[in-house]
């Protein structure tokens, strides 16, 4: 199985540079089939992972890495990066898990709907990750076990140029992972 | 298989595919020209050497050049009445009769196996007088950029400024569905053609930056599921990570001499800020601070300034802050979104991404005179790039679901739409014009 992996990583490399110019270089495979596991997709492989193995939390589907997928999202509103006082619950929940699990840690991944400048994006996600981390903090979680990512509107949640799409893709992705 | 060898494998494999190529990604399409371009006629190049003919057809690409511009409208080759190919079979009588304007005649001479010259002249018809006589030297592999170098050199006579033709454009493709989008960082020459893959990724790629020698790109990467910048050679491809520090390491931009880069960084605090980095001794100075989102940075002509993104006052708005330290200075006031400064050409205007009633809208501002134009005309249009001579910006905007770059001339005149053959094309960088 690992064989077979690290050859379809090859293949895969090998593929790729067919369309290659003299100077290109390819990434980390390593990085690049973590890559593809994870995706952009609101579902990611690592909190899935999380989920599987989330017995501690004893059934509680509010907080923790066995929380329900809707539990492990947090919205925001257009430019703006205060979180809403309706994950209040939520939030405790998830500060109230990692108080408790000191060992567990948690990735706060950012984001922003595509209008506007890709950079100043990422600065929006940064802060919308930042602002669940610092509710995180004050329900109890370590700095130590929480990490924050902002993707901008590089990895949005669902396509689509409506306030729909749009709200949906203002999120910052509570991810339990190692 | 241990992982070492693979990647030593993977690295002989990429090597031994690489003359498999790729076809132009980009086609470009003009959508609004000047009302009178100068009719001009590029007749064939005559041919001395081994072989049935050159390694390209120069004059083919020097007219397709000059008709992109928009400002010239190259005769089609069978109304021709006459091909000359030296300036005495000229007769001007024919070419008045056909109201050209501009002649342009030539040959390609070969003078060793990989050694060209592509000699020309450029003519005046109606006063019967030539303007211009050049040699430019190639080989082979550089005949479609030597070509376009003539066509550089044609523009800059007829027009009074220089072409941009020679240069090269670098942007990002988004590729495959959401879950298993390959992110690339593509360099072509100006005209789409010629595209080379510089680094390709399951995650995304962002932020492109031409050093001040055209030589090297910096970028941003999250192939390791975080931002880091990394600044990578063109020729060579070979390529060193600059910054990866704790938090956001975005938004690259080289100063005028090459040495640092502006960046905006978050580190431990979370608080975005602008920051210049020397690239050879790595030192970091901090040119803001406090907690709004400072970002985008974009340097001065002089290397005196670097202008800025920041939502300091609610929205995001361009400001200044002199590249050793001290205040920061409000530069744009007209709208609710003013980001992504970039300094035109001539330091006299800053393109930006302007919120336009609702609409996000490519705009240059005025420095002087502090007024606003908007350039664009799609709803989520940003990324603009000045062409090197300043006449033309390059954008990204949409068309129906998916990017696509287009460019407009500085007084909005003339549009291009440039497609992608499939996937999502955005952030395009115009180089520096080449050395000569």
């Amino acid at each position: 199985m690992t064989i077979l992996k690290s050859f379809a990583a090859l293949l895969t490399v090998a593929l790729l540079a067919a369309c290659a110019g003299p100077s290109k270089s390819t990434v980390d495979e390593n990085a690049a089939a973590a890559g593809t596991q994870t995706g952009g997709a609101v579902s990611s492989g690592v909190s899935e992972g999380g989920a599987g193995q989330g017995g501690a939390l004893g059934g509680s589907a509010l907080g923790g890495p066995g929380a329900a997928q809707e539990n492990r999202v947090i919205y925001f509103e257009f430019d703006r990066f205060d979180v809403k006082s309706e994950y209040n619950a939520v939030l405790q929940a998830h500060g109230k898990y990692l108080s408790a699990n000191p060992g567990s840690k948690v990735r706060l991944e950012g984001h922003a709907d595509e209008r506007g400048s890709r950079e100043y994006n990422i600065g929006l996600g940064e802060k919308r990750a930042q602002a669940v981390r610092n509710v995180l903090l004050l329900q109890g979680a370590a700095s130590d076990q929480l990490a924050t990512v902002s993707f901008g509107e590089e990895r949005p949640a669902v396509t689509g140029e409506d306030e729909e799409a749009w709200a949906l893709n203002r999120r910052v992705e509570i991810v339990y992972g190692p | 298989m241990s992982r070492p060898n693979l990647h030593r494998v993977a690295t002989l494999l990429a090597l031994l595919l690489v003359s498999a190529g790729l076809r132009a990604e980009l086609q470009i399409e003009i959508t609004a020209g000047v009302d009178k371009a100068v009719p001009i006629a590029v007749v064939p190049f005559g041919w001395a050497g081994t072989g049935a003919q050159p390694p390209q057809d120069a004059a083919a690409i020097v007219a397709a050049d000059l008709a992109r511009s928009g400002r010239f409208a190259p005769m089609d080759r069978k109304d021709m009445l006459q091909r000359p190919t030296t300036a005495t079979e000229v007769d001007f009588g024919d070419w008045k009769i056909q109201a050209t304007e501009a002649l342009v005649i030539g040959r390609v001479v070969q003078a060793a196996a990989d050694q060209f010259e592509i000699q020309f002249q450029v003519f005046d018809v109606l006063r019967g007088e030539q303007l211009l006589s050049y040699r430019q030297a190639s080989n082979a592999a550089d005949f479609r950029r030597s070509s376009h170098r003539v066509a550089d050199l044609i523009y800059e006579k007829l027009t009074g400024i220089r072409g941009v033709f020679s240069t090269r454009i670098a942007y990002i493709t988004a590729m495959g569905p959401a879950e298993k989008r390959i992110f690339r960082l593509i360099v072509t020459d100006a005209d789409g053609e010629n595209p080379r893959i510089m680094v390709e990724s399951a995650q995304p790629i962002m932020s492109p930056a031409w050093s001040p020698d055209g030589r090297r790109i910096a970028y941003v990467s999250f192939e390791n599921r975080r931002s880091e910048i990394y600044v990578q050679d063109l020729r060579s491809g070979s390529r060193k990570r600059i910054s990866a520090r704790p938090g956001v390491n975005g938004a690259p931009a080289w100063s005028p001499d090459g040495r640092q880069l502006a960046v905006s960084l978050s580190r431990q605090d979370g608080n975005l800020d602008i920051y210049t980095l020397g690239l050879d001794s790595q030192m970091l100075t901090r040119l803001t601070s406090g907690a709004a989102i400072d970002t985008e940075p974009a340097w001065s002509l002089d290397g005196q300034q670097v202008y800025y993104t920041s939502d300091a006052t609610g929205g995001p708005q361009v400001y200044r802050v002199p590249a050793l330290g001290g205040a920061s200075q409000r530069v744009t006031f007209e709208g609710s979104y003013n980001a992504r400064p970039r300094i035109s050409p001539d330091g006299k205007q800053l393109a930006v991404v302007h919120n336009d009633r609702g609409n996000y809208r490519i705009a240059l501002v005025d420095l002087a005179r502090s007024s606003t134009q908007v350039l664009s005309a799609g709803r989520l249009d940003e990324s603009p790039s000045f062409a090197p001579n300043g006449e033309t910006l390059i954008y990204a905007t949409r068309e129906g679901k998916r990017g696509v770059l287009a460019t407009v001339s500085a007084n909005g005149r003339i549009r291009q739409r440039l497609s992608a053959v499939e996937g999502d094309v955005r952030e395009p960088a115009w180089s520096p014009f080449p050395p000569n």
